[in-house]
C-alpha cells in the first residue's frame, strides 16, 4: 500500500517551506522539521517533506542510485507530487540524496545561465548528523558575523566542491542538509572554510 | 483589530497550492542569490495591478497559521491600501493582524520601512512597482538581463552623475539603487532614501515581490547593501529641521500635511504606528506649528 502524504496538506507544506525558507537565509542555523511522514526507504521522511512540500509537475526531482533501487519511492514521490522523476540530474529542479557520501559532482546538476542562475538546481542530503556548534567555518549573506555548521556524511572533498560552487556565483547549485527532524541549507552564496 | 468574516471556499491565504509552490520555489532562489530578480508567474489577484499584488503573493505564499500580519502603505496602517490588503488576509487565511511593529512576524509594506528596529525572525515583504533598477535607463529586458549577468551597472553611476552636473548633489530621493552583498544593483523599491540605510545588516528577511512584472527578489537577513554613490559625493539621507509634530521624533521620516488654503503646514511622522506609540508614551510635540522643510 502507498505511505500516506501530508496529514494537513495546506500546513503541513508551509510549515516545511518556512523551515527551509529560514535555513537557507539563515545559512548556520538549524532549523526545526516535523514532517510526520513515513515514506518507503531509503527515503527519509525530511527529503519526502521537502519534496511533497517544492517539487510538482514544473520542478522536475532526480534520485540518487539509494532511491533509484526501491521503485516504492519514485512511486511515493509521483503519487504525491505529481512531479516527472527524471534520469537526468542537468534536468532536476531538486535531486534528492540518500547517501550524501556518495553525492555525485555539483557539476553534473544544473547551476543556471548568467542571465538566469535561478534556473539551477537544489541538492537535498539526507544527512545523519547536523550541529551549529562546531565543524565548518560560514560567512556570508544571512549570517551575522560567522557561523558554524557541521554535517555528515559528505563526500571526503566537499569543502572544495563547495568552494568551486561558491566561486561560480550567482550561478550554482543550492544545498539543502535534512537530518531526522532538522533542517539546515548551504546557497550557493555562502562562503565555507574548514573549522 | 476590528472582527472580520471570514471567507469560506478559498484556499487557505486565497492562492492555490500549486501556485504558492511556484512563488516559493521563486523566493528560495531570491535568497541564494541576494539582489538577483527571479521571474515568477505572477498571477491576477482581486485588486487590480499597482495595488500590491505582488507583495500580497509573496506574502501568501510564506504565511501560515501562527503568523501574525502588519501591512502600512507610506508608513500608515490606516490608509485604503493597507486596510484592505490586512482584511483580506484576515479573511482568506484567519491570520492575527496588527499595527504594531514589534509584534509582526510578518509585515508587508508599501514603500516604507518602519522606524522600530526589525528583528530576527520577522520577514518584510515589499510591495514593488518596477523591479528593475536599469529599467528608465535602458528599456529592453534582455539587455537589462545581460547588464546584470555582466555587473555592468556603468549606466547607473552615469544617471547619478548627470544628477551631479545638473542639481549639484544626486537628486534621486526614493527608490535610490543599492548594491546587495556586493553583486547585484537593485531597487529597493519606491522607499525614500532615508530608509535605505535601515536595508543594511537588517536582522529581519527582506522579500520583495512585483506583480505586474513578475519578478521576486530578495535580501537575507544581515546582508551588506550599500547605497551607490561616488568618494567626493557620498550617500546623504535626507534630513528635517523640525521634529515630528504631534510626537516629537527626531530621526524619523515625515509626512507633510497641509492644514488649511493658507498655506498651513505640519510635518508628523509616516510611521503612524511609531508616533502613536510615542504619544501613549508621553512625548508631544509641539502640534500643527511646524514649518520644517526637508533636505534631499
Amino acid at each position: 500500500m502507498l505511505a500516506h502524504g501530508f496529514a494537513d496538506p495546506v500546513h503541513d507544506a508551509q510549515g516545511v517551506f518556512r523551515a527551509v525558507m529560514d535555513a537557507l537565509a539563515r545559512p548556520g542555523t538549524i532549523q526545526p522539521l516535523a514532517p510526520g511522514l513515513a515514506p518507503p526507504a531509503p527515503l527519509t521522511p525530511e527529503l519526502a517533506a521537502i519534496a511533497l512540500a517544492l517539487a510538482d509537475a514544473d520542478a522536475p526531482l532526480w534520485l540518487d542510485a539509494g532511491l533509484a533501487r526501491n521503485p516504492a519511492v519514485a512511486d511515493f514521490l509521483r503519487f504525491h507530487t505529481g512531479a516527472r522523476i527524471t534520469g537526468d540530474p542537468a534536468e532536476a529542479a531538486f535531486a534528492l540524496v540518500s547517501d550524501p557520501a556518495a553525492c555525485p559532482d555539483l557539476g553534473t546538476f544544473a547551476k543556471g545561465t548568467p542571465a538566469y542562475p535561478d534556473r539551477s538546481a537544489t541538492l537535498v542530503l539526507a544527512v545523519s548528523i547536523l550541529s551549529d556548534r562546531e565543524g565548518w567555518h560560514l560567512a556570508g549573506p544571512g549570517i551575522r558575523g560567522s557561523a558554524r555548521l557541521a554535517a555528515a556524511p559528505l563526500p571526503a572533498d566537499i569543502l572544495s566542491r563547495l568552494a568551486r560552487n561558491h566561486a561560480g556565483f550567482p550561478q550554482g547549485i543550492d544545498l539543502i542538509l535534512a537530518a531526522p527532524g532538522r533542517v539546515a541549507a548551504l546557497p550557493r552564496s555562502t562562503r565555507v572554510q574548514e573549522g | 483589530m476590528s472582527a472580520v468574516r471570514s471567507e469560506t471556499g478559498y484556499n487557505f491565504a486565497y492562492l492555490d497550492e500549486g501556485t504558492k509552490r511556484m512563488i516559493r520555489r521563486a523566493i528560495l532562489k531570491a535568497i541564494a542569490i541576494p539582489g538577483y530578480q527571479v521571474p515568477f508567474a505572477s498571477r491576477e489577484m482581486p485588486m487590480p495591478y499597482g495595488w500590491g499584488t505582488g507583495g500580497v503573493q509573496v506574502t501568501a505564499a510564506i504565511l501560515g497559521k501562527r503568523d501574525v500580519l502588519k501591512v502600512i502603505d507610506q508608513g500608515s496602517d490606516d490608509t485604503t491600501n493597507a486596510v484592505s490588503i490586512r482584511a483580506f488576509f484576515a479573511r482568506t487565511a484567519d491570520v492575527a493582524v496588527t499595527t504594531r511593529t514589534r509584534e509582526a512576524t510578518v509585515i508587508q509594506t508599501r514603500h516604507r520601512i518602519p522606524e522600530a528596529p526589525l528583528h530576527e525572525g520577522q520577514v518584510l515583504v515589499y510591495q514593488v512597482p518596477i523591479p528593475e533598477p536599469l529599467r528608465f535607463l535602458e528599456p529592453r529586458e534582455t539587455e537589462t538581463r545581460q547588464l546584470h549577468a555582466l555587473a555592468e551597472y556603468g549606466l547607473m553611476h552615469v544617471k547619478l552623475y548627470e544628477d551631479i552636473a545638473r542639481h549639484g548633489h544626486i537628486a534621486t530621493t526614493y527608490a535610490y539603487p543599492v548594491e546587495v552583498a556586493g553583486r547585484y544593483v537593485m531597487d529597493p523599491s519606491p522607499t525614500p532614501k532615508f530608509d535605505n540605510p535601515k536595508m543594511d545588516d537588517c536582522p529581519a528577511l527582506q522579500l520583495f515581490g512585483a506583480g505586474r512584472e513578475k519578478r521576486i527578489y530578495a535580501v537575507p537577513p544581515h546582508t551588506r547593501v550599500r547605497s551607490l554613490d561616488f568618494e567626493d559625493h557620498p550617500f546623504r539621507v535626507q534630513s528635517f529641521d523640525k521634529p515630528c509634530a504631534l510626537c516629537g521624533a527626531e530621526g524619523v521620516y515625515l509626512d507633510e500635511v497641509l492644514l488649511d488654503d493658507a498655506g498651513g503646514r505640519m510635518f508628523v511622522c509616516s510611521d503612524t504606528d511609531h508616533c502613536e506609540e510615542r504619544r501613549a508614551d508621553g512625548p508631544i510635540g509641539t502640534g500643527g506649528a511646524g514649518e520644517g522643510a526637508a533636505h534631499a
